[in-house]
């Protein structure tokens, strides 16, 4: 099965497809493309739709859904805070106000929002017809609906979660002091981060793998590009979130002390762990909307952006800087101050690369004839509310300005001038700029417009004043100020500010629902040049009607007759001979094409996998654990169902052809499939995730002289060198099944899964053995907490491990594994080099540490 | 407008109205970012309008590239070396010896319990207000209670959290007297916003007698007041140096008389303030540990509030 690829794109180009002459053929073709992505009609079945077009608009809805109520959530805030010493609202509702205001902007809005429009926008970007597993997002939506209204319905119940967006033990682990709301905070979001990271690990495939023929790296929109720099970062960013909600929740449901300073416990664990997660977090949703600058200003500057090369280089550049950022919250919490001078030099140097970005832009609209357009008033004006928001954060950076600044008004003012101007406007601008896209139709200038001026001024009015009644003394989520001390001319400011900017989304949301009433726009209405705009007024499913190739980065500018080759198919898979969804995979760097994927169809299962997981996130908060194991049953078999009828299908024929004389393959695997990169991907982050509680032991040891505490048991050396060697066996027989099956001994292959079985569960076993022997009390004190859960999670995941042998084993006895067709195998494979690397390091830090830092074992 | 609006500010609690040397320092460097922001703001919006009116061509790529380096990239990195540069020596905390006062503040929700430590003496315990020396170096030793708080003395320093299991110090030197006003700036439950203090700066003079007094137990007890707070059990949790037993639950009140605020910094320390403060607690300050006393009289409230009153 070799692919007969094209030399070089230029070659490829030379040949034009006469075969695609005849309209009748086209005709024919388009019938069946049609045919093929229709979507699902009915009451119900309508939601089991899977195709980006779709999910990607539920997705981007929900997420605004959600921006309005967390809105309304802020007007009450600024209602109570109008004037001083008032009472709208109790304490307790205030409390609640702020925390959901927080984490739904957070992550019910910016992050899901740029997945969503990502989701609808990527496919387009990429010519390509579908993302690489349109399941998984319909699976990733279905879990942020039904997260998201779990958390933000919790305050009609007056049992919000009410600790603030940042959760801060032990205020929110005392379970005396805080009540369910913690729990749905922590179990409703780490619902919510499992579908980002789902969404993540989609975004990142499709970048990568389902560019169209000819866009090597160097040619990607600016957009892909900052998906991929987003999803990577959310990719590292969530799993030390999750592991640190995996720490609060064992302290809160099993009375674990990691947080509990009386049982060697630390608060400052979770305020490292949070802020990792919540840097970066800055950034994912910032670098978006810097993505559709890059986007539209092109288009309204007409010309190529200046510096591309340097933009990309800038974008890696603030992502890799915003890992390194995290103290600056925590600038007040008593670190040393050498490292507060390296991490206020730190966060001062991000605002390097974000200088980079904008003067590249600034310069494009210099060099390039602007035409004047609303979504252009949008970026230019967010662009000016950024700067400022830029500014006062090098502000926060300099250690001692911050001292004053931290935890008051100030820092709502900054923070609300960046994510006004970096996330709010910008997508209020690609509201305007996509909406032919997605609907065919304009949106009105003049709404638009009037609304910009009125938003403007009002985030104006309401974010200035903050600044100063910050640093004459008003500290942030205060439900109520005294009047004494003077700022209440500038809190009133504020509101009106508030109601301002509030009526200007109002008049959005009108723009919105009259465009129903509106003509259909032409096709590109705004003269772009990159490939997006290929869509037509008229729905069609079906992506691109011709999957093209690219020899520019604005290719409908630069490539003569580009558009009309694209829609009378004369570039590559114009057909759907099979009936099938289907859409080009090629190599990472430069786009060769190397297979046609086969996508999935319209199902029930993601939905229902994401109500069974959703039933454990939830049914774990009520504490109703047999209910919680019961969906976790449910989930697992869901999965495998999914699995099973959906992926690594064998193909009825081993290739064919899509064009140009070139022939793929239909079935790939090992390391240039897709599914072994998303396999990849995923476990990187799992990865990531365990590094969380890795950090968490050997924070613990940082704190405390004497760690491992000397009197305590520890779980010795044999036991977990036992599962360590156990867990070497069962890698060992799965990667020479892997090997041995590729080889065509399909018999000996089974053997060794069995194997494989067999010890990965007997590692299981011996991992909680050293524990358990030692007799560890998790309750006692945070090592043997720590050390539990170390042991716990690698000994989960050799149950996963087994698992994914036994369901391999299965694939191979009911004949969809062959020697040719053998992705599972693959596949696992690599998820057992990760459980390697996972049992490698805990056995040997649980295992050996305490011997070398010379404590229990001694 | 603004001007107005901040003048009106009473500024007690302002970072931008100093008393002590490491906030003048800190407003110095405020105005100096201000300036700073407001230049570049203005220099990119113009530079930005600039760029949008110009017609086509008129910058070529490579010249446009040349705007991205230096205006993106050396530029910014220049200017923020030089404020890194600027900023460092203000990270080093003030030297202090052996001989200066030393203040143990312990935050617990939603209230202060405080320690004057003055070198060679023991410990004088107080609550919910602090009085420090003009002229002299205190450093003070911060301890979180039960949850994280954070102490903050806007015209006086910067901020330090305070975290269970640790104690973080700060360092400050006052050097205008006057009355002011300290707060928790981390969010630590309920009435969070109810969580304030006095500061009172004194004359070293004014202040030595102050603590001398303060060392000083209560008188015996005496009077119908102080019958009723034995009777109700206040002492359970509130001690009274010279008259109960020592109880370290709530704030100390052997001098509670002399503090100018109630309820960490909320009500003015009036009789009729205290009483109602006595038998509900909680409708000022909501989720406050004390319990209310219901069945309590308004007369025996007000026979305890004027009791403690006298506590001077």
């Amino acid at each position: 099965m070799s692919a007969s690829a094209p030399s070089s794109p230029d070659a490829l180009y030379a040949q034009d497809r006469t075969d695609q002459n005849d309209p009748a053929i086209r005709a024919a073709q388009e019938e069946r493309l049609r045919a093929v992505w229709k979507p699902p009609s009915g009451l119900f079945l309508r939601w089991t739709d899977v195709n980006n077009n779709r999910v990607g608009v539920w997705y981007t809805l929900t997420a605004f859904g959600f921006m309005l109520f967390a809105g309304i959530l802020a007007l009450i805030m600024r209602a109570q805070l109008a004037v001083p010493d008032n009472d709208l609202v109790s304490a307790n509702t205030f409390n609640q106000l702020f925390t959901l205001h927080g984490s739904t902007m957070m992550f019910l809005f910016a992050v899901p929002m740029f997945e969503a429009v990502s989701i609808i926008l990527l496919p387009q970007l990429l010519g390509a017809r579908d993302l690489p597993f349109p399941r998984l997002s319909a699976f990733g939506y279905w879990s942020f609906l039904i997260g998201g209204v779990f958390v933000t319905g919790s305050i009609f119940f007056d049992a919000a979660p009410d600790g603030g967006w940042f959760m801060y033990p032990p205020l929110t682990t005392r379970t005396d002091l805080s009540g369910l709301g913690a729990d749905i905070w922590m179990l409703g979001l780490s619902f919510i981060e499992v579908s980002s990271v789902a969404a993540a690990v989609e975004l990142i495939v499709g970048v990568l793998k389902c560019r169209p023929p000819g866009m090597r790296l160097n040619l990607m929109p600016l957009y892909a590009w900052y998906i991929l720099v987003v999803a990577v970062m959310i990719l590292f960013a969530f799993p030390p979130l999750i592991a640190g909600d995996v720490l609060f929740e064992m302290e809160r449901l099993l009375g674990w002390p990691f947080f509990d300073a009386a049982k060697g416990g630390d608060p400052l664990l979770w305020q490292h762990l949070f802020w990792i997660f919540g840097h970066p977090e800055v950034y994912i949703v910032f670098l978006p909307s810097i993505a559709l600058f890059a986007m539209l200003i092109p288009t309204f500057a007409q010309r190529h952006l200046l510096g591309y090369p340097w933009i990309v280089l800038a974008a890696v550049g603030t992502a890799f800087l915003s890992f390194g950022l995290w103290v600056h919250h925590m600038f007040a919490t008593g670190l040393p101050k050498i490292s507060l001078a390296f991490f206020s030099a730190a966060s001062e140097a991000v605002a390097i690369p974000t200088g980079v970005q904008i003067f590249a832009f600034i310069a494009t609209l210099w060099a390039g004839k602007v035409k004047w357009a609303t979504p252009l008033l949008y970026a230019v004006g967010s662009l000016a509310i950024f700067t400022i928001g830029g500014l006062t954060g090098v502000m926060v950076a300099v250690a001692p300005f911050d001292w004053q600044a931290h935890d008051t008004y100030f820092i709502v003012a900054h923070l609300h001038y960046v994510l006004i101007g970096g996330t709010l406007l910008p997508l209020f601008g690609g509201l305007y700029y996509y909406w032919p896209l997605v609907t065919g139709k304009k949106l009105s200038d003049r709404i638009g417009r009037s609304a910009f001026w009125v938003m403007f001024v009002g985030a104006n009015l309401a974010f200035f004043p903050m600044h100063l009644s910050g640093l004459e003394g008003m500290p942030r989520r205060v439900f109520t100020y005294p009047a004494e001390l003077g700022i209440g001319g500038l809190n009133l400011a504020s509101t009106l500010g508030a109601f301002l900017f509030a009526a200007g989304v109002l008049m959005i949301c009108i723009d919105l629902c009259l465009s129903p009433t509106r003509p259909k726009a032409a096709r590109n209405p705004w003269h772009a040049g990159t490939l997006e705009w290929l869509a037509m007024p008229e729905d069609e499913d079906w992506g691109v009607r011709s999957v093209p190739l690219i020899e520019s980065r604005y290719p409908i500018w630069d490539q003569p007759g580009f558009v009309q080759k694209v829609d009378e198919g004369r570039y590559f898979l114009p057909d759907a001979e099979e009936m099938r969804r289907e859409t080009i995979i090629t190599s990472v760097i430069d786009a060769r094409p190397i297979q046609v994927a086969r996508l999935g169809t319209p199902s029930v299962i993601p939905m229902i996998t994401a109500v069974a997981l959703g039933s454990v996130f939830i049914l774990t908060t009520y504490h109703l654990y047999w209910w919680a194991l019961a969906g976790a049953i449910a989930t697992l078999a869901c999965v495998l169902t999914w699995l099973w009828t959906g992926t690594a299908e064998i193909p009825e024929k081993p290739e064919k052809p899509i064009g140009h004389g070139i022939t793929v393959p239909l079935y790939l695997s090992g390391p240039s499939a897709s599914g072994w990169w998303a396999m990849f991907i995923t476990m990187m982050a799992d990865a990531t995730a365990f590094s969380g509680l890795v950090f968490g032991y050997y924070f613990f040891w940082t704190i405390h002289p004497d760690f491992p505490p000397a009197d305590m048991p520890d779980p010795g050396v044999f036991w977990p060198m036992a599962a360590l060697g156990l867990t070497v066996i069962g890698w060992a027989a799965t990667v020479a099944a892997r090997e041995i099956h590729a080889r065509g001994q399909v018999s000996a292959a089974r053997a060794l899964l069995v194997l494989a079985i067999a010890v990965t569960l007997a590692s299981l076993a011996a991992g909680l053995a050293g524990p358990w022997a030692a007799g560890m009390q998790p309750k006692t004190h945070v090592y043997p907490a720590i050390v539990w859960t170390l042991a716990i999670w690698t000994s989960a995941h050799a149950g996963i491990g087994a698992i994914c042998q036994s369901y391999t084993l299965a694939r191979s006895l009911g004949g969809k594994m062959t020697p040719a067709y053998d992705a599972d195998v693959r596949n696992i494979s690599v998820y057992m080099h990760f459980l390697l690397f996972t049992a490698i390091v805990t056995y040997l830090t649980i295992g050996l540490f305490p011997l070398a830092s010379g404590g229990a074992a001694a | 407008m603004l001007a107005a609006a901040v003048s009106a500010c009473n500024r007690h609690q302002s970072a931008l109205a100093p008393f002590g040397e490491e906030a003048a320092s800190t407003r110095a460097l405020t105005i100096v970012l201000l300036v700073g922001a407001v230049v570049i703001a203005a220099l990119v919006a113009g530079l930005m309008q600039h760029a949008i009116r110009t017609p086509g061509g008129r910058l070529t790529h490579r010249q446009g590239m040349r705007l991205v380096l230096w205006l993106g990239a050396i530029v910014p990195t220049v200017t923020l070396f030089a404020l890194l540069a600027a900023s460092l020596p203000l990270m080093r905390p003030a030297p202090v010896s052996a001989a200066d006062l030393r203040v143990r503040v312990e935050g617990e929700q939603f209230w202060w319990r405080v320690a004057y430590a003055a070198p060679g003496t023991s410990p004088v315990i107080a609550a919910n207000e602090i009085r420090l020396p003009v002229g002299r170096t205190t450093m003070f030793e911060l301890d979180g209670g039960d949850v994280i708080h954070s102490f903050w003395i806007p015209g006086l320093a910067g901020k330090m959290d305070m975290i269970p299991g640790r104690t973080n110090t700060l360092v400050a030197r006052p050097t205008k007297a006057g009355r002011y006003r300290g707060v928790c700036t981390e969010f630590c439950g309920l009435s969070h916003a109810l969580m304030a203090f006095d500061v009172i700066a004194m004359e070293p003079a004014a202040f030595d007698a102050w603590l001398t007094a303060q060392r000083r137990p209560a008188p015996p007890p005496a009077g119908r007041g102080a019958a009723l707070f034995a009777r109700y059990g206040c002492g359970g949790c509130h001690s009274i140096r010279g008259v109960g037993p020592d109880s370290a639950i709530g704030p100390d009140l052997t001098h509670i008389g002399s503090r100018r605020t109630l309820a960490a910094g909320i009500l003015p320390m009036t009789t009729a303030n205290l009483a109602g403060f006595i038998r509900d607690p909680g409708s000022t300050k909501p989720g406050v540990r004390m319990p209310a006393f219901p069945h309590m009289s308004d007369a025996d409230a007000v026979q305890i509030a004027r009791y403690l009153e006298g506590l001077k």
